[in-house]
């Protein structure tokens, strides 16, 4: 049975532009041990989506609607009141950010606040919990650990606060680590560090792991299947292999061809144009059509669902009629061109 | 016995015997002339203390609980001086070139500054001196000499600030006030802080409705006039020292809840609140030790600077005879007293005036580097 099922997940926010449907019937499951992504600009839905799992959507404004379902070892998690939701998050689920640089209390140590987290989850004695910390900071790839343990979150670098927010959310020994953009506030070498960590970690615990980003290349680097989001929907999954070599869905093929030195055949960069829409107004029809060189009359006139292209491993989906209508595939559309 | 080497200058005898007897000495030697001479100007002040009071101060085991309490102010002090002048300097540059937090980054801000300096030491003196009172003061502050001889008389070496119409010792009155002004200042700023910075937490962090009542519920409290709301609620019960301060501090709470709930409104979204969320951390733990911290350094300066108003305000009441009921002295009531003498008897005013001044205006320059010291946007 696979650890996370999130079945049909909706996350709304009423603004005063009207109903805002953020998260709009996603389905996915995460493995045991698995490293899933998930990946899509900004706006498409990816963090709201984590936040539901982790129950932490304020709420007013925002509600997951009653129908959704996520499900964590079998047990229902929408719906859970606050007090017994407090007790899964955290303990079983953790979660890292993405901005390493405000998510440590300034005024405390960064050992304080790892001894915090274990004292609360894990009933230890502080004395227990330091020496704990310490071999979870070691753990994380922080040198010195001893002495880190005792220095304020403004001594260390960007790259060590992130270390320390990973130790943090391990302290716990969790299922399941929900990662948002835990690399997209760091320079690249740095990056390369933090998602070979989550990698080594994700190994060495048969921990799962669910990473949100927006950079193909994170992607690649550690995850073993990935879905692609845009505009509150998954638009299509698949292994890694799959995505990167036969993408089905024009979205993810423009977000292949828009990483600088990937895109075949010349110097130029293809970007997608335009924006996602706005969560308020999704376009009828296909969401992505108005952006799609591919795009043809039936695409405004009937929402596409998930079916399977052909020749694809189980659980490989694609949210487009192009997998019904292959012929109306574009062969030289260029992003950019239309 | 490793750690009191290390800390404490134990190296040498002499250093210890000189430590002991002249605390400040080695210092001043050493070029930290001002520290020196002030921590050597405390000592004097508590071996005067010791010799010239020495019938009140060997029975004070004994005696009221004010007597106790400036015992055991006597006794804390003296300690701290003699562990000030044995602290050796090379454990405390060991210390300042450690683990810097937000704190130690502010004090070093804070002692750059020689105003706010100067009158945070005044400030810790005169509350000293408030403690030390029942030591201190020459005569009983609601003794009255002879009415016909003692009335009225100028500064002198008996009386060195003269005595009211009452022949009472005006320094012994403006000592004793002292301690009811500094305490009301004290305790109601306490008061007015707790409860605001709970309501003001819980109402930023909460929002929505709770947010809107509780701050209704600011709004009229703050839209009426203070003073007017204090006589009337004075002008019900029996004035007595408890209703001042209750009164003062429980008026006094709306601005500290609009401050906190300002702070709390941008501190909750901060990263960090919401991997406390993510961490599993209960709501009240995360108000309590992970917003209320960070909205400490704003709520140290209000603190400060409302001990000062609050000051100005009991004396202000007790002017109009409202405050403290005599014959117990307060600054206040002390100058409402001499203002009928004002000519003839210039001293019986002037002197607690003075203390008020000084001690408001030491508090405000004190709560203005606490200010720029705290905030790092003021911080050049």
């Amino acid at each position: 049975m696979s650890l996370l099922q999130v079945q049909d997940l909706r996350t709304y926010f009423s603004t005063d532009a009207g109903l805002a449907r953020a998260v709009d019937g996603v389905s996915f499951e995460v493995n045991e041990g698995e490293t899933l992504g998930i990946v899509g600009e900004s706006g498409c839905g990816k963090t709201v989506a984590a936040l539901s799992i982790m129950g932490l959507i304020p709420s007013p404004p925002g509600q997951v609607m009653p129908e959704s379902s996520i499900r964590f070892r079998g047990n229902e998690l929408v719906g859970l009141p606050e007090a017994s939701m407090r007790k899964t998050r955290g303990n079983r689920i953790a979660m890292v950010f993405q901005e390493p640089m405000s998510s440590l209390n300034p005024v405390f140590t960064v050992g304080n606040q790892i001894q915090e987290a274990l004292v609360l989850h894990r009933s230890l004695a502080r004395r227990d919990a330091r020496k704990i910390g310490v071999e979870l900071l070691n753990e994380v790839g922080i040198p010195e650990p001893d002495q880190r343990f005792d220095e304020y979150p403004h001594q260390l670098s960007g790259g060590m606060r992130q270390r320390v927010m990973i130790a943090m959310a391990l302290s716990c020994e969790p299922d399941l680590l929900i990662a948002d953009e835990p690399t997209t506030a760091l320079d690249v070498t740095i990056q390369a560090q933090i998602l070979e960590l989550l990698a080594e970690l994700s190994a060495r615990r048969g921990m799962a792991v669910l990473l949100i980003t927006h950079d193909l290349g994170v992607i690649a680097e550690v995850c073993d299947r990935v879905l692609v989001m845009y505009a509150g929907q998954i638009v299509e999954t698949g292994t890694v292999e799959e995505i990167f070599v036969r993408p089905s869905h024009p979205y993810a093929e423009g977000l292949l061809r828009s990483i600088p030195g990937t895109s075949a055949g010349g110097d130029r960069l293809h970007p997608i144009q335009g924006s996602v829409p706005s969560s308020v107004d999704w376009p009828s029809g296909c969401r992505f059509g108005d952006r799609c060189p591919h795009a043809w009359d039936r695409c405004t006139a009937e929402s596409p669902r998930l079916t399977a292209p052909p020749g694809g491993s189980p659980g490989r989906l694609s949210r487009c009629l192009l997998t019904e209508e292959p012929r109306r595939r574009v062969r030289s559309a260029a992003f950019g061109a239309t | 016995m490793q750690w009191s080497i290390r800390v404490f200058d134990m190296s040498d005898l002499r250093i210890v015997g000189v430590s002991i007897l002249f605390p400040g000495v080695r210092q001043v030697f050493r070029g930290r002339v001002a520290e020196g001479s002030l921590v050597l100007g405390v000592w004097l002040g508590f071996g005067w203390i010791v010799l010239a009071r020495w019938d009140r101060v060997s029975r004070a085991a004994l005696g009221p609980w004010d007597h106790k309490l400036a015992l055991l102010t006597l006794g804390l002090g003296v300690l701290s001086v003699w562990m000030w002048s044995l602290l050796s300097e090379r454990a405390a540059e060991e210390r300042s070139q450690g683990a810097r937090g937000v704190w130690a980054l502010a004090w070093s801000a804070f002692r750059k500054s020689r105003v706010a300096v100067s009158a945070a030491i005044t400030v810790t003196i005169v509350y000293l001196v408030a403690l030390l009172t029942p030591f201190l003061a020459p005569f009983d502050p609601a003794a009255q000499g002879s009415l016909l001889t003692e009335r009225l008389l100028g500064p002198s070496m008996l009386h060195p600030l003269g005595t009211d119409q009452f022949a009472r010792d005006v320094l012994s009155r403006l000592l004793y006030g002292a301690r009811i002004s500094l305490t009301i200042g004290f305790v109601a700023v306490s008061i007015s802080i707790t409860i605001g910075t709970l309501l003001g937490a819980i109402s930023g962090f909460a929002g929505g409705k709770v947010d809107a009542v509780l701050m209704r519920f600011v709004d009229m409290v703050i839209s009426f006039p203070r003073l007017v709301l204090l006589i009337a609620i004075i002008a019900f019960f029996e004035p007595s020292i408890f209703l001042i301060v209750a009164v003062l501090g429980l008026t006094q709470w709306p601005q500290p809840t609009r401050l906190v709930r300002g702070e709390v409104l941008s501190l909750r979204e901060r990263e960090f609140i919401q991997a406390g969320h993510a961490l599993g951390f209960s709501r009240s733990r995360l108000i309590l030790r992970h917003l209320i911290p960070n909205a400490l350094a704003p709520l140290i300066v209000a603190a400060t600077l409302g001990i000062g108003d609050t000051i100005v305000l009991e004396a202000g009441l007790s002017f109009l005879g409202l405050g403290v009921q005599p014959p117990t002295p307060s600054w206040g009531t002390m100058v409402a007293d001499g203002r009928d003498n004002l000519v003839g008897a210039w001293w019986i005013s002037t002197f607690p005036g003075l203390a008020i001044v000084l001690v408001v205006l030491c508090f405000n320059l004190a709560g203005d580097g606490l200010r720029d010291a705290l905030d790092p946007r003021l911080r050049s």
